[in-house]
């Protein structure tokens, strides 16, 4: 919300200080100003001139020569060498302006030599610094200043309507009479204020209104607050049940409704002030009649609406639901379809507006009205802001009614209005209004316990000082009871907790003191898998993967890209009902996709041999789609790379994860994956005690192409949900080998089929406790070895841990490794 | 006769033994004079024609010269020991200056560092880390935080909704709910993790991103509590020196609540671009939680109270490490990445 200060002070004359010092303690008491702007921000040296003589530019049609007065300060800014007049007069300066709409004694804001204006006349933007005026020779006569439009001012023309859409201004004759030529200009136009930009939370509904932030600027500054004083004649002879009736039959979404009727208005302009505190909040002024209803709506926070009262049909304002499908035009000519949730006023025959949100056309304020049918109401503010999402029109009036108004208001807002219609509009308000209630809420009653209060705190403030507050706040105390009575402009005070709050905000949230809590230790800790994860994270930065993170919702079109067939389980996935877009429609199910996406970003920006792993979620549904209950989120170790490395290179760094979270058993890759966004020949599932933990391979080249990358493409993923269980990070110490090994070559010759795991399992079933490690050094498949063949040679150790090995025993144990070997249809080499 | 020899050797073999340049050639000088065949052999087997009753004393003096010419043997092998290797390392200076040669270790992201850092301090005051849910209940993002169906907070959140009751948590806050509900006192607990909000990609916002919660909740918890403790999480984050100030704000589930500024780290609260002449930025929102959230809950506001907040983390990674687009964060180029 945008107010100029100058409206704040209407209520809070006492309130003087500079803006920075009003920004920093209504920030700091709770009323957030996200920032401010000067209305005379680069306005220099303006003061109030007098066009005294005009004459045509005798070399330029279009330019006119001016002798302006600028009275008392001619002196100090200019001398006869320097006034374009030769000292003609000691107290008039010549301007050449090229403005069409001047006259002799029109009297005009005036910049002098050296001062500033804030932007150029066409209203365009405004330069940072303003626009130095300097004298100078237009067309050859001198032109020692500068006339003023109200854009250069850095005003507008809906602040001041009066003002020419292109020319100088000029000031109204009312006013310019009594102006001393001289003074300053900008004084004269209220332009010496500060308009600031309060973002207001949703608890404080009164605060939408200039008079809740009044309330908290007197509080704040400790200065009284000044109510608007507001009497209203009721010069009509007649009440406004004699005119009209109201009937709310929607209670749940109307709790009041105040009608008042006004004879004999008189449509014409509303006074500039209160055209230029509307054009404050950018309203564009219309007339007397609309501008006073925007005009209190913005004052007291109650919208109000006026009818055209010789419209109302039967004399009668019913409120009720719309029918479904009810189609009804508003007021700016828009048909709008309705539907039951949607609160209508109507009158005998048919709806007249759309309530809280706007009026209908057929109701509308002309020109020509002469009785007005005044509206206050309390409606629903769920509703109205649901009906305006629904309808598509969020008004100036639903934003506030959505908040949920104070019942009270509304009245007082009536009463406010009418005495307006007799100042401005010479209405005639009827002797009593009509209010429909059931009845206006009691005022909520708070228990008043110090104590409590400043042992929530942390606060030793005395009872005295918050009574002191409480009142001041408009809260009051009654000692009999000891109970603090709620104004009900304050419906966010609810219990002990709300007041408080009210007390730590005006002591200042800053003086409140800082400590620990004195209470009993906790112990800190992260959970087993934030553990798991961390350890992961290790072993993939010392592998030189860098951490990646990709966003949990992707686009169903993913898991065509990735090749999955149609009925592949991947693609049940949990889906987003409102997403910003397809491609941020399903939760994933696989990992796949943001890893391959920031590996392509990489390789498309042609960085060189890229590592990245990610440990993110996969969100599982366990049972149908859709979902009812909380999915399995389950957390996923993702890696992968493009340049140096291969299969063996990323199957490293994954078993070294596996060692480090202490699942050191047999892994076993099952090359028989089938998983068709990998390479059908380089691919493997992991399992481990039986349980599928995860998989890797090399990117099956469409895929890595459809990622755009060109390069070879190794993933892998394992589950850490699943590993959970079976991680440890126990270490046990199993001695340093005290004697001596023995170890023992075999060379093979290998059928293609057999693979590495199984000559292993044969290694590792035979060889015995003595066996202690084995390994693969030299693989061979070409020329020199059969076709359909391959060479393999192993080296094994063997160790005894208490005692030196015989040869024999190692012998024995080769034997039996050996036969096992020919049984896979080995054929052994020298 | 013999003492001649003796003295002989023993000042030839000095002579050769300080024109020796090579171990080699120290140790054919041992060869000559003490081996089989060396000189001093020599004269021992002479000592057949030296009287019996002068040979202990022959004895003793070859002994003693013997002695001595291992000690020179010894001495200058130290010697050119020491020179040659001198030499060694003298030829073996190298440029220390030319580049580094270094193991491709990997990064981790931004948010993760800064993560650690904001564990790290909570894990010593007590606070235990915990996980939650992502695709959450309404009840646990909105309702048990005391904002019911109607309230506007609900439109202002932008809400991602899966159907019916679940939707993607649009706040860490839930995370409280599930713990009070544990029911074990005393809480003190951060809870990071990914949220969600309708809003789209650009600088400054992600649809995805990361809050830390956190929740104290025992007998006697004050308002002072939550400002010292958070204070003391400002100096962990941004340096001792950093101030905090708290300015009243709204938050459905706590009562007061609070936002906490901290002093501007690159100007020291002076004000400056970076906090654009403020000398204060917005770090986080707080507040007591509310008496109707703890009784919602399963624990009687009459005996405990707590206090709450959250912490936007890319806010505080963004901030601290002075990266000034959002999508940076999402894109993982590993030139990005490599900084961290």
């Amino acid at each position: 919300m945008n107010t100029p200060l100058s409206w704040i002070k209407d209520y809070v004359p006492e309130l003087s200080c500079t803006d920075k010092e009003y920004y920093d303690r209504m920030t700091l008491s709770g009323t957030k100003v996200e920032g401010w702007t000067r209305f005379d921000h680069n306005c220099e040296k303006i003061v109030v001139g007098r066009v005294d003589a005009i004459e045509h530019h005798p070399d330029a049609d279009r330019l006119w020569v001016c002798t302006v007065n600028i009275g008392s300060a001619y002196e100090g800014n200019y001398t006869a060498e320097n006034d374009g007049l030769n000292g003609a007069a000691k107290d008039s300066i010549q301007i050449v302006t090229s403005a069409q709409n001047l006259k002799v004694g029109d009297v005009v804001p005036t910049c002098l030599n050296g001062g500033r204006v804030a932007g150029g006349h066409d209203g365009g933007p405004m330069p940072a610094d303003g626009i130095k005026i300097k004298a100078g020779k237009m067309r050859g006569l001198p032109s020692v200043g500068m006339m003023c439009g109200i854009e250069e001012l850095g005003a507008t023309r809906d602040m001041y309507p009066e003002a020419p859409e292109n020319g100088i201004y000029v000031f109204p004759e009312d006013q310019a009479k009594d102006l001393e030529l001289g003074s300053d200009a900008m004084e004269a136009l209220g332009l010496h204020d500060t308009n600031f930009d309060y973002e207001i939370t949703s608890n404080r509904v009164d605060c939408y209104s200039m008079l809740g932030i009044a309330r908290e600027a007197a509080v704040t500054f400790g200065k009284p607050f000044v109510m608007p004083k507001v009497t209203v004649q009721h010069a009509l002879n007649k009440d406004t049940k004699d005119f009209v009736s109201v009937d709310i039959e929607a209670k749940d979404l109307c709790t009041r409704y105040v009608a008042a009727i006004v004879t004999d208005v008189k449509i014409g302009p509303s006074p500039r002030w209160m055209q230029r505190r509307l054009a404050n909040f950018g309203i564009r002024p219309i007339n007397n009649l609309v501008d006073i209803t925007n005009f209190v709506m913005m004052e007291y926070g109650q919208p109000m609406h006026a009818y055209d009262y010789d419209t109302i049909h039967g004399g009668k304002i019913i409120v009720r639901r719309a029918e479904d499908g009810e189609v009804f035009t508003t007021l700016d000519g828009q048909e709008r379809k309705l539907d039951r949730n949607v609160l209508m006023i109507n009158d005998a025959d048919r709806a007249v507006g759309i309530a809280g949100i706007m009026g209908g056309e057929d109701s509308m304020i002309t020109d020509h009205v002469h009785t007005v049918l005044l509206e206050a109401a309390t409606f629903n503010g769920p509703n109205i802001r649901k009906s305006a999402k629904r309808i598509g029109m969020r008004t100036d009036a639903s934003a506030i009614f959505e908040k949920g108004l104070d019942p009270y208001n509304a009245m007082a807002a009536m009463d406010r209005a009418c005495q307006l219609f007799e100042q401005y509009c010479q209405g005639k308000v009827a002797r009593t209004y009509v209010d429909e209630n059931d009845g206006l809420p009691a005022l909520r009653k708070i228990a008043f316990e110090p104590e409590k209060i400043n042992a929530y705190l942390g606060t030793d403030i005395s009872k005295d000082v918050m009574l002191d507050l409480f009142h001041t706040l408009e809260l009051t105390y009654d000692e009999a009871s000891n109970t603090l009575t709620v104004p009900s402009f304050r419906q966010d005070l609810k219990a002990m907790c709300d007041l408080a709050e009210e007390v730590a905000r005006f002591t200042g949230y800053n003086n409140v003191p800082s400590t620990l809590p004195k209470s009993s230790s906790t112990r800190g800790g992260i959970t087993p898998m934030m553990r798991l994860q961390n350890k992961a994270a290790e072993i993939m930065l010392s592998y030189g993967y860098s951490q990646s993170e990709t966003f949990s919702f992707e686009s169903p079109k993913v898991f065509d890209t990735l090749r999955l067939p149609q009925d592949a389980p991947e693609r049940k996935a949990i889906r987003i009902s409102n997403p910003l877009g397809d491609d941020f429609s399903i939760m994933r199910t696989m990992t796949l996709n943001g890893l391959l996406t920031s590996l392509g970003t990489n390789f498309a920006r042609r960085n060189k041999d890229v590592k990245l792993y990610e440990i993110g979620k996969v969100y599982l549904p366990k049972g149908e789609l859709p979902i009812t209950d909380y999915p399995d989120e389950h957390y996923m170790l993702s890696f992968g790379f493009y340049g140096d490395g291969d299969f063996f290179t990323l199957k490293g760094a994954l078993e070294d994860v596996l060692d480090a979270e202490g699942l050191k058993k047999k892994r076993v890759y099952n090359a028989d994956a089938k998983r068709p966004y990998l390479h059908p020949g380089r691919q493997a599932n992991v399992f481990y005690e039986d349980e599928l933990i995860g998989f890797l391979g090399e990117v099956h080249p469409d895929v890595a192409k459809a990622y755009g990358i060109t390069d070879r493409v190794y993933v892998a993923v394992v589950n850490l949900a699943k590993i959970l269980a079976k991680a440890s990070f126990a270490h046990h110490y199993s001695g340093i080998a005290n004697y001596p090994s023995m170890s023992r070559d075999i060379s093979m010759l290998v059928p293609k089929n057999v693979t590495a795991g199984e000559i292993e399992a044969v290694i590792e079933q035979r060889g015995g406790k003595i066996l202690e490690s084995y390994r693969l050094f030299d693989i061979y498949e070409g020329a020199q070895v059969g076709l359909g063949f391959k060479s393999m040679a192993y080296s094994l150790t063997f160790r005894h841990k208490d005692r030196t090995l015989e040869a024999e025993e190692v012998d024995k144990a080769m034997k039996k490794i050996l036969n096992g070997l020919k049984d896979l249809g080995i054929e052994l080499r020298a | 006769m013999i003492q001649e020899d003796l003295e002989r050797i023993k000042s030839e073999t000095r002579e050769r033994l300080s024109k020796a340049l090579s171990p080699d050639e120290i140790n054919e000088i041992r060869v000559a004079v003490l081996g089989k065949k060396g000189q001093l052999t020599q004269i021992l087997k002479g000592m057949k024609s030296v009287a019996p009753e002068d040979r202990p004393k022959v004895g003793q003096m070859v002994n003693e010269t013997r002695a001595k010419i291992e000690e020179a043997l010894a001495s200058s092998q130290a010697q050119i020991s020491k020179k040659l290797q001198d030499e060694r390392l003298a030829a073996e200076t190298i440029d220390v200056t030319l580049p580094a040669r270094k193991m491709e270790r990997g990064h981790l992201h931004p948010n993760t560092v800064a993560l650690k850092e904001i564990e790290d301090i909570f894990i010593g005051m007590g606070y235990e880390v915990v996980d939650g849910p992502e695709i959450e209940k309404d009840y646990y993002n909105f309702e048990a935080l005391n904002i019911p169906a109607d309230h506007p907070a609900k439109d202002e959140q932008d809400t991602f909704y899966i159907n019916g009751d679940m939707l993607l948590r649009t706040q860490t806050s839930g995370v409280q709910i599930h713990e009070m509900e544990r029911g074990r006192i005393p809480i003190r607990m951060i809870a990071p993790g990914r949220v969600y909000r309708a809003d789209e990609v650009d600088a400054t916002h992600s649809p995805v991103f990361h809050q830390v919660e956190g929740l104290t909740v025992d007998k006697g918890i004050t308002f002072a509590d939550l400002k010292g403790t958070l204070a003391e999480f400002a100096k962990g984050i941004f340096g001792e020196d950093t101030r905090v100030r708290f300015r009243p704000h709204h938050f459905p589930f706590t009562e007061p609540s609070a936002e906490m500024d901290v002093s501007c780290f690159k100007c020291g609260g002076k004000g400056c671009s970076f906090c654009k002449g403020e000398g204060w930025i917005e770090i986080l929102g707080c507040g007591m939680v509310h008496p109707h959230v703890l009784e919602m809950s399963g624990i009687d506001p009459e005996v405990y109270s707590g206090f709450a907040f959250g912490i936007g983390l890319e806010r505080i990674a963004l901030l601290k490490y002075e990266i000034d687009d959002m999508r940076l964060l999402y894109e993982n180029d590993i030139r990005f990445l490599k900084q961290f």
